[in-house]
């Protein structure tokens, strides 16, 4: 029964995921943070930095950083230089995952959740906003942000 | 000129509504004498285009509108003017209090709506299409005699029930941003979105030519662009959803002077 759960929605999956969905890991929070990794191995710091720059993943709709070359950056949020020194690793992942869980009546999004959500678009339904090794990535970039 | 908001915007197809739980978040309510309409905002060259009638690409679709105003149409071969008379007087501080309740449908209608009930009922004329160009140059030209009106929400208590829900939209979290509208035009109001200031979100200036996209467009358009950024399930042009917001909005404009047509980033 199981299986043929299972099975199903694979096949719904496919016929309906435009980029391949996937599940989402399951994560472990102790205090405020996710102490390891979502994918079992750590990012890279490099293409995580591309992806927090990257405009569709709105890091920057809210926040600004150390980014010179950045016209567009926004001033809702604290700017993300020196996050890395301010929070672990830990920390900075369960931010990325769920922030809500740190404040409930946060602005910023969870990147990695779908439930919970009202009236999500259709482009965007099921699927987290950035996938698990995107938050790894990202988790890594941030780290490295010491001053 | 884009705007770095819009610019995270992908189409996002027509598809059932999630029923999903509604999360509501209290924002705070602008006090009245904070207010400022998104004219403030904008930069020199901007205002200028909005000031001067002649550099006012808006009052192209005012133009149109004059002529469709005198046009016979319909099987009642009457023109607005035939009933209406020189819109100057007639329609005069009319746009800056719609929405309004139609007591027919027991609803609020737009002012659009409004007019689509005069070209079914008195000129047995097709329904115009929201955004079509014929819609937009006559609420642009209907939206002009109000130019320089205060907004003046009918004092009508069967309005309340609308209005209070389309608050509640207002306030309610929604799309993959788990945001709601007043986290930005309240809460955030003032600040850089991606380097763009939020706009209070008043209506004061529809239908507006909007720089970004290079046509005139309705109040309905941009509250559709907003749901796209948020990523969430906008809805169909003219859904009671909608109407609700447009009822909460100028509620929340009363008092602010109409611009229509405005001209906006
Ligand atoms: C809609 C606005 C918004 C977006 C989009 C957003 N954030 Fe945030 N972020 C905030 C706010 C507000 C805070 C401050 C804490 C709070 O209210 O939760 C914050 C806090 C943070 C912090 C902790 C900052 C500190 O040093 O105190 C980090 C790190 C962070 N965000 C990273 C990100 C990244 C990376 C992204 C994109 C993947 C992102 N944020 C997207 C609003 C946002
Ligand atoms: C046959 C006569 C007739 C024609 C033609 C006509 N109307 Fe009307 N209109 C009316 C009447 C009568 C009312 C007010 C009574 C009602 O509620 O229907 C009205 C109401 C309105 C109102 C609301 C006014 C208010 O104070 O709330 C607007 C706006 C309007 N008409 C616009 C138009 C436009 C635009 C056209 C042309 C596309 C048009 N009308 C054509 C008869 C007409
Ligand atoms: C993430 C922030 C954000 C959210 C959430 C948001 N908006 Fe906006 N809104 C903007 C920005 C920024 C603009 C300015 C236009 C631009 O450049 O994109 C704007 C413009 C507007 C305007 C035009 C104001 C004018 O001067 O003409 C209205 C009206 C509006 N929004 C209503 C809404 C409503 C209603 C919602 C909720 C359904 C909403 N917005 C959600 C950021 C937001």
């Amino acid at each position: 029964m199981k299986f043929m759960l299972t099975a199903l929605l694979a096949n719904v999956l496919v016929m309906t995921a435009a980029p391949a969905q996937e599940a989402l890991q399951r994560y472990e929070v102790v205090g405020d943070a996710i102490p390891s990794s979502l994918t079992g191995v750590p990012g890279d710091a490099e293409r995580g930095r591309a992806i927090v720059l990257k405009r569709e993943n709105t890091c920057l709709l809210c926040h600004s950083g150390p980014f010179p070359d950045e016209r567009f950056q926004g001033d809702l949020s604290p700017n993300l230089a020196g996050a890395g020194a301010r929070w672990s690793e830990g920390q900075l992942r369960l931010r990325l995952v769920d922030a809500s869980r740190l404040n409930p009546a946060t602005i910023m999004p969870s990147y990695y959740r779908v439930d919970g959500l009202t009236r999500v678009g259709a482009t965007w339904r099921g699927k987290p906003i950035l996938t698990a090794e995107q938050i790894e990535d990202a988790v890594a970039y941030l780290t490295t942000l010491r001053q | 000129m884009t705007s770095g908001w819009a610019r995270l915007r992908r189409l996002a197809p027509a598809a059932a509504v999630l029923a999903a739980m509604a999360i509501v978040t209290a924002s705070a309510e602008i006090p009245l004498n904070e207010r400022r309409s998104g004219y403030a905002d904008l930069g020199r060259e901007t205002k200028a285009m909005q000031d001067d009638d002649t550099a006012n690409p808006g009052m192209l679709a005012v133009l149109d509108g004059e002529t469709l105003w005198s046009a016979k149409a319909g099987s009642a071969g009457r023109s607005c003017a035939d009933c209406h008379g020189d819109a100057r007087a007639s329609m005069k501080g009319v746009s800056a209090r719609y929405p309004a309740f139609d007591a027919a449908s027991g609803r609020p209608v737009n002012i659009e709506q409004r007019i689509n009930l005069c070209r079914e009922e008195r000129q047995q004329a097709k329904p115009l299409a929201y955004e079509s160009r014929d819609m937009l140059a006559l609420s642009a030209f209907v939206g002009l005699q109000s130019r320089g009106q205060p907004i003046a929400p009918p004092d009508d208590a069967r309005l309340e029930p609308f209005r209070d829900a389309g608050r509640e939209t207002y306030n309610r979290r929604q799309g993959q941003l788990n945001l709601a509208c007043g986290h930005c035009h309240d809460d955030n109001r003032g600040q850089r979105l991606a380097g763009i200031v939020i706009p209070q979100a008043h209506p004061t200036g529809y239908p507006l030519y909007r720089l970004e996209w290079q046509s005139v467009g309705s109040l309905q358009r941009r509250l559709r662009n907003c749901l796209i950024g948020m990523r969430a399930e906008h809805y169909a042009y003219g859904a009671p959803e909608y109407v609700e917001l447009e009822t909460y909005l100028m509620w929340r404009a009363r008092g602010m002077p109409m611009e229509t047509p405005a001209v906006r980033p």
